[in-house]
């Protein structure tokens, strides 16, 4: 098997706090291959954007990794130093925030922003970056490119914004972009228009994509594979047309379930009771147990590890003794 | 007062050409020395429509499209510049008159974010008391005790959470409180503006059921606001789609799914990411809302609109009648837009 272009192996996040740390991501462990869309999905607080923080080394102190390892391309990347890690924010590991508008600076142009950019991680000079960050707008759909570079950010709307973006984490070439929540603020026509363009420009320029959303529909559309997390877990990883129309874990089905669709029409939404649990009081063995209908003693005890089941990996000990039964046949 | 008969004639709410304009002129001098006449943005422009007692009539659109602020005329938060709302046959001029304070009593609204919503110094047994005590349903203080916890029990909270603070609380069950104090004053009509965007999807769910729930059991009328049409299916009886401010199209419900008339309704539709992974291909959407303080001439949606000829450059389309609803479109009138293509 060749080298997965990232591999993340246990890795565990944490708080330090007056009553000891807290955990907020706890042994989370995948792998993406090149050219791959990992979706990222789970409700506020279950670790998702601090894991592609940690990846790109932005976790906000007093946030730390406190173990496991982040591999990109066979080469460790987590205990680098910071000059050394800026080598690789930027050139290989792209990133695209939330919010457009707090990601570029107000005080330059978009011709300033890109060509910085672009000159930093690739020797260039200026009349050639300018040219490449005019292609760059191009691809990404800004039209009248050539004039509209050397606009500020506040005279493009929110969805023209999140292009130019997503034109600065293709900038230098990466071999991965980690989106966070890349289309929450904006409205569904743009949405649509974004998800469209990252996922045409980073096969384009053969990036992998890590996305991070709360939002199954923007998963659906875009991720090969989708990673479901829960309180700093992964719940379930596999290919997202199986997850989706055939959830394993609990907590995956009750999200799928309780998701408003345009073509069922139910008179009542599946709603999981209850809420994730905080940070400070995660139950022992199982997160999800107390809101788990099929729970059983040993969900309250132990803590399940991911195992294969139909395609996928699943945290669950609903599925142990089928795998068990599995092995022995 | 009135005979049942009349009373199922008359709709609940009757909202008849509302308009807001917002005044965003630059200041005197500046506009003295630079020539430049006042500026107005018009939030909501001529909206009609009317809310029939007991169902639920959603209002869509994207950002700046009037929604928000029609939800804000409505409960008396903000005058409206021009058109008329008619509570139950009643005109609505928000005074402290004795009849206007009797008709308050029977509307109330629930807020998109249920952080900024809820007095954070006051215990979730006063926030829920609060509109009793104001608008005098209930002086009794034994009894508001009482009432209290049982709209507590009827959103899903103990009696006990009512000595609480909301910081105590999780954002689904904020809202809970939220619906609690807007049940209170036992209202007939609540506004529901954006009452699950600030929530997670699995806690989203649990509010909607609450609800409907809600609904059934206490014959409430519903204005529900939001910009996501997964949950306005889920919740409404009847929808209509606002663009820059003004009404395109209503229609019952399952008919604005099943057969969306106004080129716009069908680009929202259109829009929504395909969770049932039919492979659907989706038409390209064309553009961004234009900037309201300068909209375009004749149908607002002309310059994003595949189907816009010269006529609708020009006219402003009126209301053309569809099957169950009506849309604002020279296309659909004149027949000239293909039928829908995504009924399967």
């Amino acid at each position: 098997m060749t080298t997965p272009l990232l591999s993340v192996r246990d890795l565990v996040i944490e708080f330090p706090n007056r009553h000891g740390p807290l955990t907020a991501v706890d042994g989370v462990s995948f792998d993406l291959a090149a050219g791959e869309v990992l979706g990222v999905v789970g409700e506020s607080g279950a670790g998702k954007s601090l894991t592609g923080s940690a990846i790109i080394g932005l976790l906000d102190p007093p946030g730390r990794i406190a173990s496991g390892e982040i591999y990109l391309k066979g080469e460790r990347i987590d205990n680098l130093r910071p000059e050394e890690m800026r080598a690789i924010r930027g050139r290989r590991i792209g990133m695209v925030f939330q919010d457009p508008l707090t990601s570029l600076n107000p005080l330059y142009t978009i011709a300033d922003q890109l060509i910085e950019t672009i000159r930093t991680h690739l020797r260039l000079s200026e009349r050639e970056a300018r040219q490449r960050a005019i292609g760059l707008l191009d691809d990404v759909g800004i039209p009248a490119a050539s004039r509209r570079i050397d606009d500020y950010p506040h005279q493009f709307s929110g969805g023209m914004r999140q292009r130019v973006v997503i034109a600065l984490a293709l900038a230098a070439e990466p071999e991965l972009v980690i989106a966070d929540e890349p289309t929450t603020a904006l409205d569904v026509s743009v949405q649509a228009q974004i998800i469209d363009v990252l996922k045409e420009q980073c096969t384009q320029h053969g990036a992998s994509v890590i996305l991070i959303t709360h939002d199954m529909g923007v998963i659906a559309e875009t991720a090969d594979r989708v990673a479901v997390m829960y309180s700093g877990r992964i719940a379930e990883i596999g290919p997202v047309r199986e997850i989706i129309k055939n959830a394993k874990h609990p907590y995956t089905s009750g999200l799928m379930g309780s998701i408003p669709t345009l073509a069922q029409e139910e008179d009542r939404l599946v709603q999981i009771p209850g809420a994730m649990p905080r940070l400070s009081d995660i139950p022992p063995g199982c997160p999800f147990n107390p809101r788990c209908e099929h729970a059983f003693d040993k969900c309250r005890v132990q803590r399940p590890v991911l195992i294969p089941v139909d395609n996928r990996e699943v945290a669950c000990w609903l599925y142990e003794e089928a795998e068990a039964s599995e092995v022995a046949g | 007062m009135t005979n049942s008969h009349a009373e199922a004639a008359t709709p609940l709410l009757q909202v008849s050409n509302l308009t807001r304009a917002f005044d965003v002129s630059k200041p005197w001098l500046n506009r003295l020395i630079e020539r430049e006449s006042k500026q107005f943005l018009r939030a909501v422009d001529n909206v009609t429509f009317e809310i029939r007692k007991g169902e639920t009539l959603a209002l869509v659109g994207e950002s700046g499209s009037g929604k928000s602020t029609i939800a804000k005329m409505l409960v008396g938060l903000l005058d409206p510049s021009e058109g008329e709302i008619l509570f139950d046959g009643q005109p609505m001029i928000m005074d402290s008159s004795e009849r206007m304070m009797e008709l308050r009593k029977r509307f109330q609204m629930i807020f998109q974010s249920p952080y900024a919503s809820l007095n954070p110094r006051w215990k979730v047994a006063d926030i829920i008391a609060e509109p009793m005590i104001v608008l005098g349903v209930e002086k009794d203080s034994t009894r508001i005790k009482a009432r209290v916890d049982e709209l507590l029990g009827l959103v899903g909270l103990s009696a006990a959470d009512g000595s609480k603070f909301p910081h105590e609380f999780s954002g689904g069950q904020r809202q809970r409180i939220a619906i609690a104090r807007a049940l209170s004053s036992n209202p007939e009509f609540i506004v529901c503006d954006e009452p699950t965007s600030a929530l997670d999807v699995s806690v989203q769910a649990q509010i909607l059921n609450l609800m409907r729930d809600l609904q059934d059991r206490l014959g409430l009328t519903y204005l529900f606001i939001s910009h996501d049409l997964s949950v306005v299916r889920h919740m409404a009886t009847r929808i209509g789609v606002l663009y820059l401010g003004a009404l395109v199209e209503i229609a019952d419900s399952k008919e604005l799914f099943k057969a969306p008339q106004h080129p716009y309704t069908r680009m929202l539709l259109d829009a929504v990411p395909d969770l049932e992974m039919t492979g659907r291909q989706r038409k390209e959407v064309e553009g961004e809302i234009p900037n309201p303080i300068d909209p375009p001439s004749g149908c607002t949606f002309h310059p994003r609109c595949p189907f816009a000829n010269d006529r609708c450059k020009r006219e402003v389309p009126g209301w053309t009648k569809t099957g169950t609803g009506v849309t604002a479109c020279h296309g659909v009138e004149e027949g000239r837009i293909p039928l829908p293509a995504m009924a399967e």
